[in-house]
């Protein structure tokens, strides 16, 4: 006759029980977090409200709310952030409109699909670092294969003012592209083929269609898309960095690094990167709240 | 006024003939049930008319005008869905909606008719609601009222209550005869069920491997069924088939099946001789032909009750007649324990004869 095993002496027969192994997983990441995340954010936090230098040994000194009143009223932090809201603006739109493009091109039947995906997301296997260098290379005024394809002359994409801020956008939209490409493509593999027979049964052109049924039923999957892509475009750093000194076009996170790490403020650079984090927090929050009413269905 | 005509349909599907040579008319404010076994063709036909499938070669008319190439949005003609198709997305009023708005009608227009055609399938409480917090039926329903709301010149559904509940499939199957009574569009339904198709159809369809068997009202069909194929697949439980010998005996046509005899009128051997009938003939009877008694009488057969299945206002009954077994359809508990001695004899004017080797009815008819 068969018995059935009560849990504990399954987990006996096993050696550890359910819980022994739970927290044999769980511990270890709680702790790295706390240690390696948690605990530098407070840390920060506190920094943020001194004026300690990591550079030397001179005493802290509290100095309360000063270093936030301080960045809040510099002219250059306040550049750097419209440059960077404008350059995720940018950069988001662009990877956007490339990327679901691109899915919509992948998203029915062509030879060498595959192939042709797999191809598509190489840019965004890369490293920044890498993919900022070879721009570099790209863009450069003399001998770089932009100007010559494009016949653009000396056009000094990555020095000139108006430019720099471009560059790097495209750079970035190049390589981050085939990420929304990958998530919209799921998005639209995601809608069932019965409502587009539908849809042509029930009279809709192509296009009425495309925004009626395809563009509303995929907008979650392309929100989340574009809220990952907003966080990063926001912290870009690496690219710009290899790529661009122009102080004219110069990121917060260039600004942030600067302060940080060439000018030793740590105190007051702590405090920006917590206004940067709020601002983060504000604008991908507002998404969120879109993507909840979207799911809600 | 809209008369769908097939003329030589033909479509494969890779190797697969799926629709072999297909000719049918359907009359204008005609009830047509496509029935058959699953991937008999049927649903690729409707598809087909519809515009959702492309054909290999023939004509599909619509009042006379070919359609074939025309797109499923231009031929006019509305499709519900067996998995109901509605928009996610939207409120049962917008699904409702969307036919019309997809045409750029007035909104007033839409919305008149919206509220009408949900009133008329009492679902105008649902207008608000998303097609998930609706139940099956109330599914089905605006799927019917999305195909409705444009007065479509045909309708077309594809095993719309196939998914339901069987309770629910009997309200809905009576909401749909009275939905067609009112609207009186050209209809053509699919379904594998045949109770769903001999209770709503004018003239049902038997189709399987991709080829016409049969064309007729229900009656037609049940009572004439024009091959082996159709005789089996309508009617449940299903006919009696066995292979059988006919020879003369005094003033009676015997009719032998394998260890069981029966005596038909003697006509019976005129008319097989008529019909050039060879030897491979089998014969067919539905349950309710086999006619049993408890006593013995002329004509009846002893048989042994081998298996009873009570189904409340009936009960059926596997009679053996020595190794043969034939199902009778008898009062419910006329044999009230397996193992019961009974006798029966058949019905002369339910016997149906077919040819074995190629299936077709001979047509034989023995009057009462």
């Amino acid at each position: 006759m068969m018995t059935t095993l009560s849990p504990q002496s399954r987990a006996a027969t096993r050696g550890w029980s359910d819980i022994t192994i739970r927290n044999l997983f769980v511990i270890p990441t709680v702790a790295f977090l706390i240690i390696f995340n948690v605990f530098p954010l407070l840390y920060s936090l506190g920094f943020s409200f001194t004026d300690f230098r990591a550079s030397s040994k001179a005493a802290v000194n509290f100095v309360g709310l000063k270093n936030y009143a301080d960045i809040l009223a510099d002219p250059v932090i306040w550049r750097s952030f419209s440059t960077t809201l404008w350059y995720v603006i940018v950069s988001v739109s662009g990877q956007f409109v490339v990327g679901f493009g691109l899915a919509l091109l992948l998203n029915r039947p062509i030879p060498g699909k595959g192939l042709l995906t797999t191809l598509l997301l190489l840019p965004m296997m890369l490293s920044p670092v890498v993919v900022g260098l070879f721009w570099k290379l790209i863009y450069d005024p003399s001998w770089g294969i932009l100007n010559y394809a494009l016949g653009l002359g000396k056009t000094a994409w990555l020095t000139d003012a108006n430019l720099a801020l471009y560059a790097v956008a495209i750079t970035d939209i190049w390589m981050w592209s085939p990420f929304v490409m990958l998530l919209s493509l799921a998005g639209l593999s995601a809608v069932p083929k019965h409502l587009y027979e539908a849809a042509s049964i029930d009279r809709a052109s192509k296009l009425y269609t495309f925004f009626r049924v395809t563009l509303p039923l995929v907008a979650p999957i392309l929100l989340i898309a574009v809220i990952f892509r907003t966080m990063e475009a926001f912290k870009t750093f690496d690219i710009a960095f290899v790529m661009t000194g122009q102080p004219q076009a110069e990121l917060i996170s260039s600004r942030l690094y600067k302060m940080a790490f060439a000018q030793w403020q740590t105190g007051p650079a702590s405090a920006l990167a917590y206004i940067v984090l709020i601002m983060v927090l504000c604008i991908t929050n507002i998404y969120v709240k879109y993507l909840n009413k979207a799911k809600e269905r | 006024m809209a008369e769908i005509e097939l003329r030589h349909i033909d479509k494969h599907f890779g190797p697969v003939h799926v629709i072999r040579d297909v000719n049918l008319t359907v009359k204008d404010k005609e009830f047509v049930v496509f029935l058959g076994p699953s991937g008999c063709g049927k649903t690729t036909t409707l598809r087909a008319i519809a515009g959702l499938e492309e054909i290999d070669s023939g004509d599909i008319l619509l009042d006379g005008k070919p359609i074939q190439d025309l797109r499923a949005a231009d031929r006019d003609i509305a499709f519900v869905f067996q998995n109901y198709a509605l928009y996610p997305h939207f409120t049962v009023y917008e699904n409702l909606a969307f036919p019309l708005r997809a045409v750029g009608t007035a909104a007033a227009e839409i919305d008149k008719t919206v509220r009408s055609v949900g009133g008329s399938l009492g679902i105008g409480h649902l207008l608000k609601m998303r097609p998930s917090a609706l139940s099956g039926g109330d599914m089905q329903r605006v799927a019917i009222g999305r195909a409705l709301v444009r007065r479509p010149k045909a309708l077309l559904l594809d095993e719309p209550i196939g998914s339901l509940d069987a309770k629910l499939r009997e309200t809905m199957r009576v909401e749909l005869k009275r939905l067609h009574y009112e609207n009186g569009s050209t209809s053509i339904y699919v379904t594998h069920d045949q109770v769903e198709a001999m209770s709503l159809a004018d003239r049902i369809v038997v189709m399987n491997e991709g080829i016409l068997q049969q064309v007729g009202t229900p009656t037609d069909v049940y009572l004439y069924p024009a091959n082996l194929f159709v005789a089996q697949f309508i009617g449940s439980p299903v006919m009696n088939i066995a292979a059988t010998r006919v020879s003369s005996n005094d003033d009676e046509a015997r009719v032998s099946l394998d260890g069981a005899s029966f005596d038909l009128p003697r006509v019976l051997l005129g008319m097989l001789e008529q019909k050039k009938a060879g030897q491979d003939l089998s014969l067919g009877i539905r349950p309710e032909g086999v006619l049993v008694s408890r006593d013995e009488r002329p004509g009846y057969r002893p048989a042994e009750a081998h298996i009873i299945q009570p189904f409340g206002g009936f009960d059926i009954v596997d009679l053996k007649f020595g190794e043969k077994t034939l199902r009778a359809r008898t009062t419910s508990g006329f044999v009230d324990k397996v193992g019961t001695r009974v006798f029966a004899r058949l019905d002369p004017s339910q016997a149906h004869f077919f040819d074995s080797k190629t299936g077709a009815s001979l047509g034989i008819r023995l009057g009462g």
